[in-house]
């Protein structure tokens, strides 16, 4: 009966391709917009993120989010320093400056400064050059998608190749000279700048002269120390707000999430996604089922039971969900593989696939039990009407 | 008590009623018909006197309001639910009309319906297809679908599957009515021929008197009642 099943679904090519279409589409919406998402929520804590060293980052307690500095007296660090428990705590500047390109042009940069002696915060990997290369004069470290990009220069002749920084050209961030010492691979930031790197004291030569200039201490639990415990710690001895990599990750996430109008376009999209989805395939698999209701009168005469008819339509929507689910992975997959070299914030974590898979498999059971609602009401006495 | 047991279908005084309150309407008034096995009885009558309805309830697919319809001695009426799935697909046969044949299926797994329903493994339910439609004249033509049957060739269709668990009762609902005259002729002479044994029983509900001369009796039906039983369509006004 399941073989006979099948057969009416896929004898009807124009529904069978319709319903599926539909779903598709769902299911395509359902993944692609979620993981535009979820790429542009992981890019606004991928400074956070992209420094793996200090387990404990420590801020004005008026701080929301990672961009939001609001600097510290120098003085402060050596508290954190003083806090038991801690194994080391360094400065870091955080700053937007702009910067002045060899053609004249401004870019405004994500300024990073590390702590002179140990360099910690330093990117993730470097791509040319050697992070200790920012001890050389006036040395800064760019990141090398800003380097190919906002930081380029345009071509030479028209339509020709942009002209990539590389090392040893120069910039002016605020008059003073940074001679380019290498390149190194980040994660975007969400608003995609460029991040450059320089030393501590060197960032607040760049940096317009302010009274506070740290913008956050990064910290380091001795071995066995608990870092709730710490955290704690540090927030009662210093009056700063203190939290593991995790936590400071979670405040900018709900910042965004609170603050910012891009989770609810995105829950639109979805929710439109889902909506349309449900009513191209709901709707035209309840005109199959309509369409069919003579057959499976036929099937109901003939002696087959509601609970085997049953089983034959979730068939149908079952196979019609998975290959609809499998071809919007498909297509939300080949998007993210065709623009993973671009600007596009794209991440497709397996959550997103249960999730539209629970979305997918919603409509399906919508679709199915108005089929199904029909099917078991149908009085079979129906084969008799011409 | 001998008589009954010859007896296919025992009618007596059923009513059936579709509606309530002043939508009510009468489809069958108390209707008496005994129908022998091994008989082929045709049920005639003008459009909405009862005949479709009636056949309904002797195939356990509708529930009379009263009355009492026995088929071979069993009270469909009042067998659960699936007992009485279970009783339709070993011992009824069913040809429509409109032959009801699913579109999407070819010839030999449209005749396996029955075989199926009633839990035959699709292979051998297909191997003993191919031998009734070879019956019904149809062994080279097991492959096609419906729609590049002719009407003739799909009613055999129809039979083969009507035919192919070799039920006891086959109720027929105008076999012939969408075919021409010779095409019906044919399809009525393998009714008969093949369909029909002593064991089993054809109802054939029918406007076409042109197949009259090929019940063994006709039951005429008016209003909801059936008015007469002749042997001979001559009888019939």
């Amino acid at each position: 009966m399941y073989r006979i099943a099948l057969k009416m679904l896929m004898g009807d090519r124009g529904k069978y391709l319709g319903i599926i279409m539909g779903l598709t589409f769902a299911s395509l919406i359902m993944t692609q917009q979620p993981a535009i998402f979820v790429g542009l929520i992981m890019r606004s804590y991928s400074f956070i993120t992209d420094l793996g060293l200090p387990d404990i980052w420590v801020m004005d307690p008026e701080v929301q989010w990672v961009d939001d500095i609001k600097p510290l007296q120098d003085t402060e660090l050596y508290r954190v320093r003083g806090v038991a428990g801690v194994a080391w705590a360094m400065p870091l500047y955080k700053g937007l400056l702009k910067a002045r390109l060899p053609n004249g042009m401004f870019q405004t940069c994500i300024v990073v400064g590390l702590d002179d002696a140990t360099l910690v915060g330093g990117p993730p990997r470097m791509v040319e050059g050697r992070l200790a290369d920012l001890r050389r004069a006036d040395a800064v470290i760019i990141d090398i998608d800003g380097a190919r990009e906002k930081l380029s220069q345009p071509p030479a002749v028209p339509g020709g190749k942009r002209i990539e920084l590389k090392i040893g050209d120069t910039l002016e961030l605020n008059d003073h000279r940074a001679v380019i010492a290498g390149f190194s691979k980040n994660t975007r930031t969400i608003l995609s700048q460029p991040v450059l790197y320089t030393t501590y004291s060197r960032a607040k030569q760049f940096a317009p002269r302010e009274r506070k200039m740290l913008s956050f201490i990064l910290a380091k639990a001795k071995p066995g120390e608990a870092l709730a415990d710490l955290t704690r710690r540090i927030r009662t001895t210093t009056g700063l707000a203190a939290y593991s990599r995790e936590e400071f990750m979670g405040v900018t996430f709900r910042y965004f999430l609170k603050n910012t109008g891009i989770p609810i376009n995105f829950g639109v999209s979805v929710m439109l996604g889902f909506i349309v989805g449900a009513a191209i395939a709901g709707q035209t698999f309840y005109s199959f089922t309509r369409e069919n209701l003579r057959q499976f009168g036929v099937l109901k005469a003939m002696g087959t039971s509601n609970w085997t008819l049953l089983r034959m339509i979730l068939l149908q929507a079952t196979l019609v969900g998975m290959i609809g689910y499998g071809l919007g992975v498909g297509l939300t997959s080949l998007f993210g593989w065709a623009m993973r070299n671009t600007i596009l914030a794209f991440k497709f974590p397996w959550y997103l696939l249960l999730f539209s898979g629970i979305g997918v498999t919603l409509i399906c059971a919508f679709a199915a039990l108005i089929s199904i609602r029909r099917v078991i009401t149908l009085e079979p006495a129906v084969v008799f009407k011409s | 008590m001998g008589a009954d047991k010859d007896l296919a279908v025992h009618c007596r005084g059923v009513l059936k009623t579709y509606g309530t309150g002043e939508a009510m309407v009468t489809a069958l008034q108390g209707v008496d018909l005994e129908v022998r096995q091994g008989e082929l009885m045709m049920l005639v009558g003008p459009s909405g006197c009862g005949k479709t309805t009636l056949i309904s309830v002797m195939a356990g697919i509708l529930d009379q309001s009263d009355g009492d319809c026995r088929v071979f001695g069993q009270d469909l009426m009042h067998l659960r639910n699936h007992a009485k799935l279970a009783f339709r697909a070993r011992n009824i046969g069913f040809v429509f009309q409109a032959y009801n044949l699913l579109p999407t299926l070819t010839a030999a797994e449209n005749v396996t319906v029955p075989l199926l329903i009633n839990g035959m493994g699709r292979k051998e339910a297909l191997k003993k297809a191919e031998q009734v439609l070879e019956q019904v004249g149809l062994g080279a033509r097991t492959r096609s679908l419906p729609s590049q049957l002719s009407g003739g060739q799909q009613q055999r269709v129809a039979i083969a599957r009507a035919i192919i668990h070799e039920p006891r009762l086959i109720v027929c609902d105008e076999p012939t009515s969408a075919l021409d005259h010779e095409t019906g002729h044919k399809v009525m002479e393998l009714l008969k021929g093949i369909a029909l044994r002593r064991d089993r029983t054809l109802v054939i509900v029918t406007h076409d008197a042109r197949i009259f001369e090929f019940a063994d009796r006709i039951a005429e039906m008016d209003d909801g009642r059936v008015i007469r039983i002749v042997t001979n369509s001559s009888q019939l006004h």
